[in-house]
């Protein structure tokens, strides 16, 4: 069979350097967050190992203070930052043309200011919210108008990725668009639709509320809107590394990616089912009927499909890719694949640790089941095996080859970028396994273990499991830090990829027939928008107008 | 669009998993009834105090082995501190808070519910073993949160 490539120009493509310069410290600003985010996440992880290190971080006001900055730092920060270097990177790879620069440019500067309004008012605890800024706990303005630049970076990313495409549409009418393209476009554009609830929180009710132009606001609206975006915005994270491990990862295993419509199907299932899934988050909440909290629950579900067909189609190009070096027999070829490779090996991993976050996922999913877990431990067990393990290990994969490419310097060290991955593999095993084990005695999230007034022996173990993992996830990261910044600083000039290792697929785009439709996004972009209002429209219409009940609470 | 045979197996599988995790929930729902919250009716917290029944924190007899039990909770309690009820009895929580977002899990139970600031949360439950259950405040709620808890004596 005839492999195909799924970019425009096989043979290779140049960045402009001032496109360079942009992305990278674009995703700088990803590697420098992740790493300010962790220092609090050592010490959250030892606090439920009842283990008080709080007084060793100077200037810090309290616990919940150094969680907002974890969660924002590593869950928004990181993700996006990653996101907005990334993605329009692929796009403009995949069609071979360059990105609009004033744009590359403004996404860096619109993010780092966002980062720097947000810094101030984390740092000066005038905004102890969480990341999930429920009302009516309120934030200085600073922190809620920083977090809309940062959403609207990401907008500004996605106009860039569609300028490209859309020059490209022109110039090739007709033509099937490249693989790769297609799939990064897909995933920003679902990050584009659910993004717009938030926005409407933050502009339309929280900044306001924040600056005094408005008194009170709607507590169950202001969370519902968050959940809108909230449940979607996990697979904003996690698309981009969909998008390496598909189109990439193969290559890089010595694989081809089985079928061409086959993901982009994939893709338009998450474009279409990760938004109408948010009132999942909200099992437990009053005010909603519980049949739309059912109709949830099955979209849900719906959305766990698309990610089985992912780990069917990603082990198989990886198993391609391990007999074509030799392997044989039924798992044979997974010892063939090449694990030394520290990029390649950090993915493998992800995957791996990503099956047990997809299975407690769809426990957390499970409508009345939910109640067992509910804001327990569980959560962020779970959570921190899909956000905090298969996305982060992809992010640290693909820096180990990304980073080299926009300096023009090699890996600074294989070894330790390897050990980096395994270390922090391990870690996250242990600590989700004692998160998740807590969780189901009843240990709550988001709780200052250490000052508790009550406790409960049933949590020791699992606690302590916490503290072990947290602090192997800490080293890990560290070291992760130290290999980015030397490569960046100090890497052998000229060692570095000249191109993006992309695959070839098995199976070319069909040129005539339905499957042509699959690239038609704004269509399937119409029939996203029709089943979200299908899946809040009956909330909306019977809750509307907002209840501007609450006024602002300062508890920090 | 060509699908490999065993690519074709592993998704009905899958799909059909789901399918039977779906039809085990609709069951625990409809078949053992067991609910989650649903609207509750509405109140002005900043009224709390003042409107029935949450003017009145406590359990109250509604009828024969029936209870209703009235949770206000706040920054950082719940009021009443103890709830005592008696075991194999019909419990119904009606709860809200006057102030920003908490949780309330009683725990080794289902019972895990969030009060949201101008909604009514309910909830019925029996506790079938006599003896102490924690209640937790499980939502982050400002800088005492992790001092928020009562218990339920089940007698």
């Amino acid at each position: 069979m005839k492999a195909t490539p799924t970019v425009l120009d096989p043979s290779g493509f140049e960045l402009p350097a001032a496109d360079r310069r942009w992305l990278r410290w674009t995703i700088y600003i990803g590697y420098v967050a992740l790493t300010a985010g962790i220092f609090h996440g050592l010490a959250q992880a030892l606090s439920y190992a009842n283990i008080d290190i709080l007084k060793f971080f100077p200037g810090l006001k309290g616990y919940y203070q150094g969680l907002t900055a974890h969660g924002v730092a590593n869950a928004l920060v990181f993700t996006f930052a990653f996101s907005n270097g990334f993605l329009p990177l692929m796009t403009a790879r995949a069609l071979s043309r360059p990105l609009v620069g004033w744009l590359t440019a403004a996404v860096f500067v619109v993010l780092l200011a966002g980062n720097l309004l947000v810094i101030y008012a984390v740092v000066t605890n005038q905004a102890s919210v969480l990341y999930t800024s429920y009302a009516p706990l309120q934030a200085h303005w600073t922190y809620y108008l920083g977090l809309v630049l940062v959403v609207v970076s990401t907008w500004l990313a996605l106009a860039n990725m569609l300028v490209v495409y859309r020059g490209w549409r022109r110039a090739n009418p007709g033509a099937r668009v490249p693989l790769l393209a297609y799939i990064s476009v897909v995933s920003y554009v679902m990050w584009f639709l659910a993004s717009l609830p938030i926005a409407t929180s933050f502009l339309g009710f929280l900044l306001p509320w924040s600056l005094g132009l408005m008194e009170k606001v709607d507590p169950l609206l202001t969370r519902t809107l968050f959940w809108f975006t909230g449940h979607a915005i996990v697979y904003a994270w996690l698309l981009p590394a969909y998008v390496s491990w598909y189109a990439l990862v193969p290559r890089q295993a010595g694989g081809r990616l089985i079928s061409d419509s086959y993901t982009r199907i994939v893709f338009i299932l998450f474009l279409l089912l990760s938004i109408p899934t948010g009132f999942h988050h909200q099992y437990t909440d009053p005010g909603i009927p519980e049949a739309i909290k059912a109709v949830h629950a099955v979209l849900t579900f719906g959305v766990f499909f698309p990610s089985l067909a992912t780990a069917f189609s990603v082990v198989a190009a990886l198993e391609i890719g391990g007999r074509s070096r030799g392997g044989r027999g039924l798992l044979g070829w997974v010892t063939k694949l090449p694990w030394g490779d520290p990029s390649l090996a950090a993915q493998m991993l992800a995957m791996l640790t990503f099956v047990l976050g997809g299975v407690s996922g769809l426990i957390n999913a499970s409508f009345t089941m939910n109640q067992v877990i509910h804001n327990t431990t569980w959560v962020p067990g779970h959570f921190h095996l899909t956000v905090g393990s298969a996305v982060t290990l992809t992010h640290m994969g693909v820096a180990f080859w990304l980073v080299p490419y926009l300096t023009g310097r090699g890996l600074w060290s294989r070894g330790q970028a390897l050990t980096s991955a395994w270390v922090y593999t391990i870690g996250v095993l242990i600590f989700a396994r004692g998160m998740i084990a807590a969780g189901l005695e009843g240990m709550p999230r988001r709780t200052f273990r250490v000052a508790m007034t009550y406790s409960n022996p049933a949590w020791d173990f699992g606690g302590m499991l916490t503290g072990i993992g947290g602090t192997l996830m800490f080293f890990g990261i560290a070291q992760f830090f130290i290999v980015i910044a030397m490569t960046a600083l100090s890497g052998p000039r000229g060692a570095h990829p000249r191109d993006v290792p992309v695959s070839e697929t098995l199976t070319a785009p069909a040129a005539t027939g339905w499957e042509r439709h699959l690239d038609r996004i704004g269509l399937w972009v119409a029939v996203t928008i029709a089943l979200c209002v299908i899946a809040y429209g009956p909330f909306l219409a019977m809750y509307l107008p907002a209840r501007l009940v609450s006024p602002g609470f300062r508890l920090f | 669009m060509k699908v490999h045979t065993y690519e074709r197996a592993f998704l009905w599988l899958g799909a059909l998993t789901l399918v039977a995790c779906m039809a085990a929930l609709v069951y625990g729902s409809l078949g053992l009834g067991l609910h989650l919250p649903t609207r509750g009716g509405e109140i002005d917290p900043q009224q709390v105090g003042a409107t029935p029944p949450f003017d009145a924190p406590g359990v109250r007899q509604t009828g024969p082995n029936r209870y209703e039990v009235v949770v206000v909770g706040r920054i950082w309690s719940f009021a009443p501190a103890a709830i005592e009820i008696p075991a194999g009895a019909d419990i119904e929580f009606t709860m809200t808070t006057p102030d920003v977002i908490h949780g309330f899990h009683i725990e080794g139970t289902r019972v895990n519910l969030m009060l949201i600031p101008g909604q009514i949360t309910r909830a019925r439950y029996r506790f079938e073993r006599p003896g102490e259950y924690a209640i937790l405040c499980h939502e982050y709620c400002g800088v005492g949160h992790h001092t928020m808890n009562a218990k339920v004596v089940v007698k």
